[in-house]
């Protein structure tokens, strides 16, 4: 590898209580592709994904040991900023959120926030987002009604075009389809292929046929471990570690 | 086979009764004031202050209390809004990395909760003695945001703590500073902030110890807030307290107007959250 990658974990150990959540975690993302983390339930899979951007601060009792790099810089450090962090990262989560506010809004609160204030430059944005998740067409006659009354899949879209506008490097997804019906599963994992010409994109997933789909490297974690980390076919065709074979073939869950 | 029938029967005629004591009780109350108060019901009542005879109230109406009641509920509100979203905002989205003082704080004003109004009127009096203040709309309008500040705090606790985590997380994940998700919050929680408004309103306007020491009672409608203002769940209490008729059954009026003014901020209250929570996920 030439560069440095946008995410470079070094020996992560997360503790939440009594409980070791996340053992000793080292791994750099590959950029420009689709990485899954596939595992199963309560296997630190999504505390893995939550410690790149820093949301995990807000879980009581946390304690965070080791390096993650973003783009060579210590996000756990005392002095890194962490909404400057978190802009660098969309987040994707379980089931769309829409912020309380209009279409529009939603798309334009992240530049808003961060200082985007003139009308025709977010007017722009907002459309460049909304086609870039294939929404514009389906709104563009309603950016100003409530977010709220799009369906679950538009909704969905709607989330990753917010995440989009605010121009992160990486997209984190946390079992992004989990609610959402075949067909909209189907845009979205769309979107990730497509997207991935852009953005470094992680993705948490328990679906290991969406892993296989849309995934160039699978990082498979057990017991908060890292147990096997290489290119997707590899590790699901023809996984080196027994864990794996046998969380493949649906031994373990 | 017969006993669950009986059963399903048995709380089936329970839970009718319940429902019929509940509705029954309000249409009894309102009724009973409707129908002593109503004869005495007038114009002059609501645009009078109180004229001479019987010791208060022979002529003219409660416009004194009406007014004096609007302005230490109104302002003891607003006061008690600017301290309560701040504490509750603070409770739920700066102190979440912790575990015991949140709850510290919990159970801080839920002790708040429970105290008595006319313990609050007490520690109202203190104050004003300490500041050598007397009887006066300030003063009643201090003692009752003590009162309604609990009530507010809960309210909006409760109804941030329903704010689901994953809408912080995702104005977080935006480069949110804390305050800016906080704004997110506030937003999405704006009808659960006019049921606490009300809330609290409902019982400022009701409450008689809290005002008894502090706001004094007092024939004029007070022009600035170092003079004492009369109350209409005072004005309710003298009047009832007379031994003439004609001034009883004006104090049935007054309860009529004070019952009427909170339905009609209940139903508007009603109709301003369906509109605010336009936007809510």
């Amino acid at each position: 590898m030439t560069k440095t990658p946008h995410i470079s974990v070094q020996h992560l150990n997360v503790h939440i209580g009594d409980q070791h959540i996340l053992k000793d975690i080292s791994i750099n993302i590959r950029d420009k592709k689709v990485t899954s983390i596939i595992g199963p339930s309560g296997c630190g899979k999504t505390t893995l994904l939550k410690s790149f951007n820093r949301l995990l601060d807000n879980t009581p009792d946390v304690k965070i040991t080791g390096k993650v790099l973003v783009d060579g810089e210590d996000i756990y450090d005392p002095n890194a900023e962490v909404t400057h962090i978190r802009k660098k990262m969309g987040l994707l989560s379980q089931r769309p959120y829409p912020l309380p506010m209009s279409i529009y809004d939603n798309v334009a609160y992240g530049p808003r926030i961060h200082g985007l204030r003139k009308k025709p430059a977010l007017d722009e944005l907002v459309e460049e987002q909304l086609k870039a998740t294939g929404l514009w067409n389906e709104v563009k006659d309603r950016l100003n009604t409530s977010a709220s009354r799009l369906s679950i899949g538009q909704q969905q879209r709607l989330c990753l075009a917010r995440g989009l506008a605010v121009g992160p490097e990486i997209i984190l997804g946390d079992e992004s389809t989990s609610a959402l019906d075949p067909l909209s599963t189907s845009i979205i994992e769309d979107l990730f292929i497509s997207l991935k010409e852009k953005y470094s994109i992680v993705l948490v997933t328990h679906i290991l046929r969406q892993a296989r789909r849309v995934s160039d490297y699978i990082i498979f974690v057990y017991m908060g471990r890292i147990v096997e980390f290489g290119p997707t076919e590899e590790v699901l065709l023809n996984p080196k570690e027994e864990l794996t074979q046998e969380y493949v073939k649906g031994f373990i869950s | 086979m017969k006993r669950r029938k009986f059963e399903e029967l048995f709380f089936r005629v329970l839970m009718i009764l319940a429902t019929v004591i509940v509705a029954g009780s309000f249409f009894v109350i309102v009724g009973t004031i409707f129908i002593k108060g109503f004869r005495y019901m007038n114009l002059d009542m609501i645009t009078k202050t109180p004229g001479g005879g019987f010791y208060i109230g022979k002529e003219g109406g409660v416009l004194n209390a009406i007014v004096g009641s609007a302005y230490v509920a109104g302002g003891a509100t607003l006061l008690g809004l600017l301290i309560s979203i701040p504490v509750a905002i603070f409770i739920n989205l700066y102190m979440n990395g912790k575990k015991l003082w949140p709850n510290v704080l919990r159970l801080c004003y839920d002790v708040l909760f429970g105290i008595p109004s006319i313990v609050y009127g007490a520690f109202g009096f203190l104050i004003m003695v300490y500041f050598g203040l007397r009887a006066s709309l300030l003063g009643g309008i201090i003692a009752v945001t003590l009162l309604v500040i609990p009530i507010m705090v809960r309210a909006l606790d409760e109804v941030i703590r329903t704010v689901p985590g994953e809408l912080r997380d995702a104005a977080l994940s935006l480069g949110a500073t804390r305050w800016e998700m906080a704004k997110v919050v506030l937003r999405q929680i704006r009808p659960g902030i006019l049921t606490a408004i009300l809330l609290s309103f409902g019982r400022a306007i009701g409450d008689v110890a809290s005002v008894l020491f502090t706001a004094g009672f007092s024939d004029n409608v007070p022009t600035s807030l170092h003079q004492p203002a009369a109350t209409l769940p005072l004005a309710i209490f003298f009047q009832l307290g007379s031994a003439v008729d004609e001034v009883q059954g004006r104090g049935y009026a007054s309860a009529l107007i004070l019952t009427i003014i909170v339905l009609i901020i209940t139903i508007l209250s009603g109709i301003l959250s369906k509109k605010f929570s336009k936007y809510k996920v």
